[in-house]
């Protein structure tokens, strides 16, 4: 087979078996990325069916990938929402910030990373999954419950403490120095902050220039605005995907719904090609011996999520089953655990993939299973209340 | 509304959920979606925090939900969204009896051309005509629901009363 018929084919093979394993996790009730790990593992290097035409491209569309995923994360709020949820709800996000990061920087110590890895690791223990998150509430009926608010929140708060993590990440791994890095940092808290501002008040202008009539032209202008601003932000040094967040954060609301519906398919398309990436470079030999910590690192971090919801809830006046139902759909870490463990990879610290592959892959499976089990559980709470 | 405790809560990332206590004592929960489904809850008694029965809602279903209860939630979702966009303003405007445009079309209103302001519904007792043709006819009663600038709105409402 020629070249471009083996990628091709390669390719093709790919996304039918994403398909599929997307049709069984649904059926499970679980998040795909789980399975889109596992399986990426199976293949390439070290397992069981070679992928070899296909991997430059993979690696190179798991660029776009990342940046369309961050890009869809700052559409998800509105800055209305950031502000609402930050003046109601700061306590919570620094009690999941205080609870759930230092687990993973002392298992990073502990497992022998230097302490940029460690960094790298405490951000994969400390942001839950807004993406499995979101879709357990709605799929479990849970968005009208009143700890949900306090869930919500927690998650726009990780999100937004993203923006200004990436950058710190980025240029701790950077490794040129502490006046770099206190560069680095000021100029990306700066432009988060910036951005935000202006949105209040220009947005909507950025909106009328994007928008158009035809979906494609829309498409065409937002990727192509949220590609230039992604590597520029990348040459400056505070990675591509904060630059791509900013784009995402700057559009107002009323675009952001059409922006969302216009990048989902996209999105999901190269997200699939990431997660593959991701997978790929992890040698599955590597996960077994590390398996031990990263379970449990898994089990210290369910208790500290538990805390953290709990504490949440409690703010709120959320009665005992609430608070457990909070603490629990905390637990799911996912996509972006992979984005900073990615980019500890990229940056030369490869002892990163493995953990945080394992790790992700225990609480992508065991954080939903815990929070519908956690319903009937704390039903003698109830019993008593009663 | 005095002596109703129906309280707000914003869903980041979801939407807005309302909480009425209603004065049965009953408590019912409503989340409105950003893409316009909506969820009814009826609470767990022994557990008031938890969703006990939800409807599910797609947006048509809401939005027939909402018209059999009036016109009041489409106002309220224009003024939410002239919140989100700086500059923009939604209002209602009667067509008083005696009014010029009563009996003519929308079109003859000329009030995008005039006012540059959309009128996006028309209320006519219990019932709403979203999105209203320029032939629809208008008649002493009716309601209408415009969004524009606060000059264009101005400029909207005498041309509705017959002033210029």
């Amino acid at each position: 087979m020629d070249h471009v018929g083996a990628l091709l084919v390669e390719l093709g093979l790919l996304f039918l078996g994403l398909s599929l394993l997307g049709l069984l996790a649904r059926r499970l009730g679980l998040s795909p990325i789980p399975f889109v790990l596992v399986a990426a593992l199976a293949v390439g290097q070290g397992g069981i069916v070679p992928l070899d035409t296909a991997e430059p491209f993979l690696s190179a569309s798991a660029e776009i990938g990342v940046v369309l995923l961050l890009l869809t994360l700052g559409l998800e709020f509105s800055a209305t929402e950031l502000f609402g949820s930050f003046r109601r709800h700061a306590p919570s996000g620094v009690v999941d910030l205080v609870l759930n990061a230092p687990p993973g920087f002392a298992a990073g110590l502990l497992l022998g990373l230097p302490w940029e890895g460690a960094l790298a690791l405490a951000g994969v223990t400390w942001i839950s999954s807004s993406g499995i998150v979101a879709r357990l509430l709605g799929d479990l009926g849970r968005l009208a419950n009143r700890e949900t608010p306090a869930v919500l929140s927690i998650l726009v708060l990780e999100d937004l403490a993203m923006a200004l993590f990436l950058p710190l990440l980025v240029v701790a791994l950077a490794n040129e120095g502490p006046m770099a890095a206190v560069a680095g940092i000021a100029l990306a808290v700066s432009a988060v902050l910036l951005v935000l501002l202006a949105v209040q008040r220009h947005g909507h202008r950025l909106g009328r220039l994007l928008s158009h009539d035809d979906d494609e032209q829309v498409l065409l202008r937002l990727v192509g605005l949220t590609l230039l601003v992604a590597g520029l932000a990348q040459s400056l040094g505070v990675s591509a995907a904060v630059g791509a967040f900013l784009v995402g954060l700057a559009l107002p609301a009323s675009f952001a719904e059409r922006a969302r519906a216009i990048l989902a398919p996209l999105r999901d398309l190269f997200a699939a090609t990431f997660f593959v990436a991701f997978g790929l470079a992890t040698d599955p030999a590597e996960i077994v011996p590390v398996l031990p910590a990263a379970l449990l690192l898994a089990g210290v971090t369910v208790a500290t999520k538990l805390a953290t919801g709990w504490y949440a809830a409690r703010r709120e006046g959320v009665g005992v089953p609430g608070r457990l139902r909070a603490g629990t759909a905390l637990v799911p870490r996912g996509e972006f655990s992979i984005v900073i463990a990615g980019l500890a990879v990229a940056a030369g610290i490869p002892e990163v993939g493995p953990v945080a592959t394992a790790y992700v892959l225990v609480l992508a499976v065991s954080g939903p299973v815990l929070t519908r089990f956690v319903e009937p559980f704390s039903a003698p709470f109830l019993a008593r209340a009663a | 509304m005095p002596g109703m405790d129906l309280e707000e809560t914003l869903l980041p990332g979801v939407g807005v959920r309302y909480e009425l206590r209603t004065r049965a004592g009953e408590i019912l929960g409503i989340v409105v979606q950003r893409e316009g489904g909506a969820e009814i809850a009826v609470y767990d008694r022994r557990d008031p925090d938890r969703a006990r029965d939800v409807f599910r809602l797609t947006p048509e279903e809401a939005d027939a939900v909402a018209e059999v209860l009036g016109a009041t939630r489409l106002t309220q979702r224009f003024a939410d969204l002239s919140r989100e966009v700086p500059g923009l303003q939604a209002a209602r405007f009667p067509i008083a009896p005696g009014s010029p445009f009563d009996g003519r079309t929308l079109g003859d209103t000329r009030a995008r051309t005039l006012t540059g302001c959309s009128v996006v519904a028309i209320v006519r007792g219990s019932d709403v005509v979203p999105s209203p043709a320029p032939g629809d006819r208008l008649q002493a009663g009716d309601v209408l629901v415009a969004i524009g600038s606060a000059t264009g709105l101005e400029q909207l409402d005498r041309r509705l009363a017959g002033q210029s």
